[in-house]
């Protein structure tokens, strides 16, 4: 079986974003860049699956500007075989992506595809569910736990209340959440081998989509800002605080 | 305009941000609700305020809310509708995404704030930033966070109408098992004080140690990313930019440094309150109150201090 890793390049987790002054995004010029978190786990368990002997090929896809081969290379690092670049200029939103993502599977036919369950850019938490409407697969989202049984795979997922366990038929689409497992880092050795694997690119117009955006954004701004308060000394004063001043408790 | 919005439910009773989505809801028009569950639950929908018809799904397929059935239902009824919507829990999250694909829509998730027909304000950056969206799909598709609408009341008296199941699709996923953690205390995302912890409880038995502090405030408890990942807590604790949102009047955070990730999930709480022992957590930057000292110390005092 091959599975499908959809990848993101997005402002690297520990960058505090900046809002640009004009108003129409956040700053990421000159900003470090690094795979969408979520991303890794998903690469991580497709690499697992397949040093278990359930997956055959890992192929990870990104979709974005040139510079995402830097995020295609670091997948392939971890253990990925080969990588899909799909040239987009154009910011997408996940109605686009997992419509590419659709023409991607048409062509690659794989058994399960796993990514991240949101990008820590947008927040959507949207692509993979998505993604399974178009296909009219199953979807396991969420996912923190992940097991193949009987030719189906059984899905823990994280929900509001507790976990739920699913059982989807193959092929099918997993969302993997913080907990699926700890990705690995990526040794010298499989760095300099990563330079070496195939990476084709397509360009976004090529696929016969349409990726036009539904949304437009009117204004990026920065949320109201919370100051720093009183460092209190003793929790009695703390207590009278809550008590007298806040009415909280 | 017309609305339709998923409720979710737990233990036949439904959920609050449920209703806080059925407020943004009426802020965009006429109301329906969908509900899967037993009568109880419907009966319950039907006694919302703002309503105008409940839609109860009571076909066993969609008994565990899995989301292949549910959104295939909600597209069969979606013509009737300009807006679908739900809380932005796990639910909506999950159902919503692909209604909207089989829709050829955009969704719009976490809306905390409608500015008209067609716009809308979502966090993106884990809330460092806010977003002012358009849509210029017919149909939109939203999922809104509770902390920002008040709770519909009970107040109504709408009709139950039952639907029938949607031609279905060929059954792709089943329900195993649901494991849910009981709690006596009020549900975290929407009580009035929430007492949280971190790393620095050091273990699940050192956890416990809130616990008597939770009782004497009625609060519910949650905690960081690092707190779950190490085990003193299950998941569904996790408060931050990919666990639950949280904005209490009064939230205090024990043994927290403040991740962005976690500051996302409560920096729009009323009344901080932070007690760590490292004086550059930078949790101290957004706290109203801040005690620099060991946590275990502090909490006994404080919980003795309350009862």
């Amino acid at each position: 079986m091959k599975i499908l890793v959809p990848v993101k390049r997005v402002v690297d987790y520990n960058i505090k974003p900046r809002v640009k002054t004009d108003g129409s995004g956040v700053e990421t010029e000159g900003i470090k860049m690094s795979m969408n978190p979520f991303d890794e786990i998903a690469v991580e368990e497709a690499v697992r699956l397949k040093e278990k002997g359930v997956a055959t090929e890992v192929v990870a896809v990104s979709i974005g500007v040139q510079q995402a081969q830097d995020t295609l290379r670091t997948a392939m690092a971890m253990g990925a075989d080969r990588s899909i670049l799909v040239l987009s200029e154009e910011n997408l939103e996940p109605l686009g992506i997992a419509k590419l993502l659709k023409v991607l599977v048409a062509r690659e036919k794989p058994g399960m595809v796993i990514l991240g369950k949101q990008a820590i850019d947008d927040d959507m938490n949207a692509t993979g569910q998505m993604l399974a409407g178009l296909l009219g697969w199953g979807q396991g989202t969420f996912a923190g736990k992940v097991d193949m049984v009987a030719g189906q795979v059984h899905v823990s997922r994280e929900i509001d209340g507790g976990t739920q366990e699913i059982s989807l038929r193959l092929p099918a689409v997993i969302t993997a959440d913080l907990r699926l497992n700890e990705p690995r880092y990526a040794s010298l050795p499989n760095i300099m081998k990563a330079r070496k694997k195939p990476l084709e690119t397509l360009d976004v117009g090529s696929l016969g989509v349409d990726v036009a955006s539904r949304l437009s954004i009117v204004s990026v701004t920065a949320p109201p800002s919370r100051s720093a308060g009183v460092r209190v000394g003793s929790v009695s004063e703390l207590v009278e605080h809550l008590r007298y001043e806040q009415k909280v408790i | 305009m017309t609305s339709l919005v998923l409720l979710d439910h737990e233990d036949g009773q439904i959920k609050k941000a449920a209703l806080s989505a059925v407020t943004a809801a009426t802020r965009l028009g006429d109301v329906h609700v969908l509900v899967t569950g037993g009568h109880a639950v419907a009966q319950a929908a039907a006694s919302i305020g703002g309503i105008s018809k409940v839609l109860h799904a009571t076909d066993p397929c969609y008994a565990h809310e899995l989301a292949e059935p549910l959104a295939a239902l909600i597209v069969s009824l979606a013509a009737g509708y300009d807006y679908i919507l739900s809380s932005a829990g796990t639910l909506g999250k999950n159902v919503l995404p692909r209604v909207a694909a089989l829709l050829d829509v955009q969704p719009i998730p976490d809306v905390i704030c409608i500015v008209n027909a067609n716009t809308f304000v979502r966090p993106i950056y884990a809330g460092n930033a806010l977003a002012t969206v358009q849509s210029r799909d017919k149909k939109k598709v939203l999922t809104v966070r509770s902390a920002a609408f008040d709770a519909a009341p009970f107040t109504g008296e709408a009709a139950v109408i039952e639907v029938a199941a949607s031609v279905p699709e060929s059954v792709v996923s089943t329900f195993i098992a649901i494991h849910l953690s009981v709690s006596e205390r009020p549900d975290l995302e929407t009580a009035r004080v929430v007492v949280s912890g971190g790393r620095g409880l050091q273990s699940e038995e050192k956890f416990k140690i809130l616990e008597p502090l939770a009782d004497a405030l009625g609060a519910a408890i949650g905690a960081s990313r690092a707190a779950v990942d190490a085990g003193f807590v299950p998941n569904d604790y996790q408060i931050g930019q990919t666990g639950k949102i949280v904005a209490p009047e009064l939230y205090l955070a024990f043994g927290i440094s403040g991740a962005i990730q976690h500051l996302a999930g409560m920096k729009d709480s009323r009344v901080i309150v932070a007690v760590n022992k490292d004086p550059d957590a930078p949790i101290f930057q957004i706290a109203d109150y801040a005690i620099e000292g060991d946590l275990f110390d502090v909490v006994p005092q404080l919980t003795k201090a309350l009862v």
